[in-house]
């Protein structure tokens, strides 16, 4: 493939090539797996000790204790195993409460809960730059609610949100908090113990680390039920093999992550912006500032639809994505830009571009050049504006 | 996937842009979809061959891609052979559509088909259709309000269809300061102004 400029990194991100090297190990030299080897042999014995290690690691960026870590595949496993798991155990309490941006993916559970007929879930609205309001939590809670799930940061829009204040509520009100960090892990601060999080979810493909590894954080004394059977001890939440080459990966991606990517990441974001909302009759989705997370761009351009702008900037080996209808395998505009209260047009048009360690200022003006020539075209030939 | 020749259209597209003082126009689709075209023709009097075309798009590639191959497809013919031309001849001629975009090419002949119709009222070649409210409430279906991306009779602007002697009475909920009046209003005339059989058309707004 020629040279890409890669802005699609909320969706995933290329693996660090120290990350490979340690995956690389964790196949090829020490590729025993831990369960099988309570009293066994070398290889065994010291991926047990490595793993407990890398939870160690995975378990100190969160202020969590090693033992609340459980690895799982992705992000979507974690949705299901945190919603469902928390509901199942508690069968008593039918409520949930989450928000309208969330990922459509943790959405979907809520529908399936529903259609089994005896939860029910409350979808709060948010501003117009996606925050979720702490009050409106509040007031929704019941004495059937048994869980609050939002995420950290919005996938499309970048949004923090105070989720502090949430996990507050949560715990004085005894309802269990599931926070979605994948957006937000090692960019923005986390701690659980801090803000009150009972289960976080973490997914190394977004820091660097392989695919297809992620990690449930379940606070100690906190009871899932799980999702499939399998392994000898009941205590165990997921059970099944270990993916201990993604998992040593996932650790080796937390401990070399330096913080001063994320500086760079504003940088390069604020240039973005600053830049593409020079181009007439546009506007950012989402708020700016430290309200937003530092590798997210959001702008919607107006009389273009962005499927076209998609197209044609990876025609130019730029990787981006829209909220276009267009582009969604459903042709419906994206469910977060609509709940700002914005215009279906303003998701049409809408592009995101999501940065990494990797990106350079060069890519930037790159972007920026790109950006401005193809919004011209597509509006010279739009009958709107 | 598209093929390359969609994206040959989609980067390079023919007949893109405006006629002054065309013979006939028609906008289709919709804001609230993202795939809006609009159609410009200029056509012989005489012989009814389709002088010129040009169109205008607010949509993705393949929405250009269809368009635009749609126009150097009619472009040349009688406003008759034009109307035989099928979605089905599009997606040919691109070498193939993806399933989701096949609606593209539906919408590139039907804005043809809405402009040529649009010259036809205009110049005394539609056969008069039985003028019934049915008719006017379908056309008026087509008339959409940008602000909340529904048609305007879903949107429940259209509050009354009535006709009588072949005077159309509408009555609207559209407030003065509603964003698109203007637009909406212009559109109306378009779509229903001009049916063989409509000798007036009165509209009159609910006071807010």
């Amino acid at each position: 493939m020629s040279r890409v400029i890669y802005l699609d990194n909320a969706e995933t991100t290329k693996i660090d090539p120290e990350v490979l090297k340690v995956v690389d190990k964790y196949s090829s030299e020490v590729y025993g797996l831990p369960s099988a080897t309570e009293y066994g042999e070398a290889l065994g014995m010291q991926i047990r000790k490595d793993i407990e290690q890398a939870k160690e690691t995975i378990a100190k960026a969160i202020n969590a204790e090693p033992e609340e870590i459980v690895f799982t595949s992705d992000e979507v496993e974690n949705d299901n195993l945190a919603v469902k798991g928390v509901c199942f155990a508690n069968p008593k309490k039918m409520h949930i409460i989450t928000s309208k941006i969330e990922r459509k993916s943790l959405l979907d559970i809520f529908r399936s809960l529903e259609a089994i007929g005896c939860f029910k879930t409350t979808y709060l609205d948010v501003d117009k730059e996606g925050f979720v309001s702490p009050e409106d939590v509040e007031k929704a809670i019941t004495d059937k609610t048994v869980l609050v799930a939002l995420h950290h940061v919005n996938h499309e829009i970048g949004t923090i949100q105070d989720i502090e204040r949430i996990g507050e509520t949560c715990k004085r009100r005894n309802v269990i908090f599931y926070v979605d960090a994948t957006q937000s892990f090692l960019k923005v601060p986390v701690n659980v113990k801090k803000m009150g999080i009972d289960i976080l979810s973490i997914s190394a493909d977004k820091i660097h680390g392989p695919k297809g590894v992620a990690a449930l954080c379940v606070r100690n004394g906190l009871k899932l039920q799980r999702l499939f059977e399998g392994g000898e001890s009941k205590d165990i939440v997921r059970p099944g093999y270990t993916n201990t080459p993604g998992v040593m990966g996932f650790a080796k991606a937390v401990k070399i992550y330096n913080k001063k990517a994320n500086e760079r990441m504003k940088k390069m974001r604020d240039y973005l912006i600053d830049e593409l909302l020079k181009i007439n009759d546009t506007h950012l989705n989402g708020p700016d500032g430290d309200k937003r997370v530092c590798n997210n761009v959001n702008i919607t351009f107006k009389y273009v639809e962005g499927e076209a702008l998609l197209l044609y900037l990876s025609l130019k080996g730029i990787v981006a994505t829209t909220g276009s209808a267009c582009f969604s395998s459903t042709l419906k505009p994206s469910h977060v830009i609509m709940a700002l209260g914005s215009r279906h047009e303003d998701a049409h048009g809408s592009l995101r571009l999501t940065l990494s360690k990797f990106n350079t200022g060069n890519e930037m003006k790159e972007t920026v050049k790109s950006i401005r020539e193809v919004v011209g075209r597509l509006r010279e030939i739009s009958p709107l504006g | 996937m598209y093929s390359k020749k969609v994206i040959k259209y989609f980067m390079h597209p023919k007949n893109v842009g405006e006629i002054k003082n065309p013979d006939a126009k028609a906008t289709e689709g919709s804001l609230a979809c993202g795939d809006m075209i609009t159609i410009y023709l200029k056509i012989d009097s005489k012989t009814h061959v389709i002088t010129d075309i040009k169109f205008k798009s607010y949509g993705c590639a393949a929405n250009i891609a269809t368009t635009s191959v749609m126009t150097e497809m009619v472009k040349g013919k009688t406003i008759q052979e034009a109307k035989k031309l099928e979605f089905k001849d599009i997606t040919k001629a691109l070498g193939g559509l993806p399933p989701m975009k096949i609606h593209c090419s539906i919408l590139a002949i039907d804005g043809l088909k809405t402009a040529i119709r649009n010259y036809e009222e205009r110049h005394g070649l539609a056969k008069p259709e039985d003028l019934n409210e049915s008719i006017l409430r379908s056309r008026l279906r087509k008339v959409i309000d940008p602000k909340v991306g529904k048609d305007i009779v879903t949107a429940g602007i259209v509050q009354n269809v009535t006709i009588k002697n072949g005077a159309v009475r509408l009555l609207l909920k559209l407030p003065e300061d509603h964003e698109f009046r203007d637009n909406i209003l212009e559109e109306i005339d378009e779509r229903i102004g001009h049916i063989p059989g409509v000798k007036k058309l009165n509209i009159e707004f609910i006071k807010q």
